[in-house]
């Protein structure tokens, strides 16, 4: 396979943030959704993945609050977008201790230094919306 | 083909343990348990030819081992699968004697993280879809695993300290654990806590430690000193590496690795008399119970309550204290199976479970990555 003409998968990830979205692959050949971004499915094996910019809709499938010693915790979860894939995240706009398993979130592009980065913050529209 | 009774452990032993002070290495630790495993089993370091190490500190470990310990090996094997690797070593080692491929073989494992700074050494990479969040490698995994059990299952952080609390009941009644100082489930409930749900208390130790053990062909071990252990049987399996890729956090690889483990053994989990749980985090015995079986899935927190994995309950689990009371090397595994072997043996003293014939060893790797099971039995489970 040559694929001297296409772009990393990372750089390609990294150009969608860049444009405030979240992009992820669909497989071609088993309809998955694919993340983290790969040049094979993962489930089926194909080599033909395609690009799509997520809705950036999901729900909570798991959540910490990181204690620190001289500092408010900070949350890390597990989010699980309406495509079908998930990704490690963070929930904003709440306390760290408040974010909870099955609560609706949408996303938001932060910039944290010279870097893009996917974060959450609560869906108000569609709270209560997953259990 | 099945290993089934083809090899056997003939020795175990571990170096010093729990804070050993400046100026030892892991090398030296391994140096002291294999000195110690070599005379527990009866043979020279001459007579092994098969060597299998997985290390933090070194990143071609038999290599290093090797030639720290001045054994040149036929067979070598650094599967590096977390902490699990030692009982992966385990199974290899019994195919690869079962082969031919060597006779001898030596598992060994030492670390220095408590004298070293007190901090968990891991050579472990971070994903960069992961990186962002900063999450604490790796008990921020284990309670996102922990909260998803409890989201699903109802299972209480009271349970949870129930585990903590049984393992320290056990390191009582052990002369080498590290803590055993009183430990109810309150104090687990009210210690600092370090990635909700899980405080410093459901966390394993950070200390120092080596280990070793000794396997050999099932013909040899019947002429050695101690009375041979035998692999009944052993299954591995693994389905990711980082957290968010856990297709359900709620289940391990271990449903699939115990399966296979007894179904080599031709044993259940209710021939077990002993097991030995990878219990970096509380969360861990809770989920191991169910994936192999000793329960149902969403009961491991109701199983571990009330005392029932605790001296005198219903299933003797981490007698030793396990990875939270006794030691945490910063890999656990190989001590799952020295344990097991002082068990199947009668070694254990005040801790020893009463005719005790099969021991289950699992061992965990990486964040509820890798999943190693092994069954283990005396001449009379044969």
């Amino acid at each position: 396979m040559n694929r001297k003409n296409e772009p990393a998968p990372a750089e390609t990830y990294h150009r969608y943030l860049e444009e405030g979205k979240l992009g992820f692959q669909l497989c071609r050949g088993c309809g998955a959704a694919v993340f983290y971004p790969r040049v094979l499915c993962p489930a089926c094996g194909s080599g033909t993945l395609e690009w799509r910019s997520s809705s950036g809709r999901g729900t909570v499938y798991a959540t910490t609050a990181v204690h620190r010693r001289d500092a408010e915790p900070y949350n890390v979860a597990l989010v699980d977008l309406d495509e079908g894939f998930r990704m490690m995240s963070r929930v904003e706009g709440v306390s760290a201790k408040e974010v909870g398993i099955g609560a609706r979130v949408a996303l938001r592009v932060r910039r944290e230094g010279d870097e893009p980065v996917a974060v959450f913050v609560p869906d108000a529209e569609l709270e209560d919306g997953a259990g | 083909m099945s290993l089934r009774g083809r090899a056997a452990i003939v020795g175990v032993a571990e170096s010093d343990l729990g804070e050993v002070g400046p100026g030892l290495t892991p090398l030296d630790l391994i140096g002291q348990a294999t000195l110690r495993a070599l005379d527990d089993a009866g043979l020279e370091k001459s007579d092994v030819d098969g060597l299998f190490s997985a290390s933090a500190y070194y990143h071609m470990p038999t290599l290093s081992a090797g030639e720290y310990l001045g054994i040149r090996p036929r067979y070598t094997d650094a599967t590096s699968i977390g902490g699990s690797s030692f009982v992966s070593h385990l199974f290899h080692a019994a195919a690869a004697i079962d082969a031919g491929l060597c006779e001898v073989a030596l598992i060994t494992y030492g670390s220095t993280q408590r004298s070293g700074g007190g901090r968990l050494v891991s050579g472990s990479e971070t994903l960069p879809y992961e990186a962002p969040y900063n999450p604490r490698y790796p008990v921020s995994m284990y309670a996102l695993a922990a909260s998803r059990h409890m989201h699903e299952y109802g299972t209480t952080r009271e349970q949870l300290a129930e585990v903590a609390v049984a393992a320290r009941e056990w390191a009582k009644l052990n002369p080498k654990a590290f803590m055993r100082d009183d430990l109810t489930v309150e104090d687990v409930l009210n210690s600092r806590m370090v990635s909700a749900p899980l405080t410093v208390r459901d966390c394993c130790l950070v200390t120092d430690g080596g280990c070793a053990a000794i396997v050999t062909s099932a013909e040899r071990a019947r002429d050695l000193k101690k009375t041979p252990i035998y692999l009944l049987g052993a299954g591995e399996a693994h389905w990711h590496r980082h957290i968010s890729q856990m297709p359900d956090l709620t289940t391990s690889a271990a449903a699939e690795s115990g399966p296979r483990a007894f179904g080599m053994a031709g044993l259940g989990p209710a021939d077990v008399d002993v097991a030995m749980l990878y219990d970096a985090f509380t969360i861990n015995t809770v989920m191991f119970l169910e994936d192999l079986g000793f329960c149902r899935k969403g009961e491991g927190g109701a199983f571990v309550s009330g005392g029932r994995i605790a001296p005198g309950g219903e299933l003797a689990v981490n007698t030793s204290g396990g990875g939270l009371s006794y030691n945490h090397p910063g890999m656990y595994g190989l001590l799952l199976i020295v344990e097991a072997v002082r068990q199947l043996r009668g070694e254990c003293g005040m801790r020893q479970v009463e005719d005790a014939n099969v021991a289950l060893v699992h061992g965990n790797g990486g964040v509820l990555s890798s999943q190693v099971t092994a069954v283990l039995g005396t001449e009379r489970a044969l």
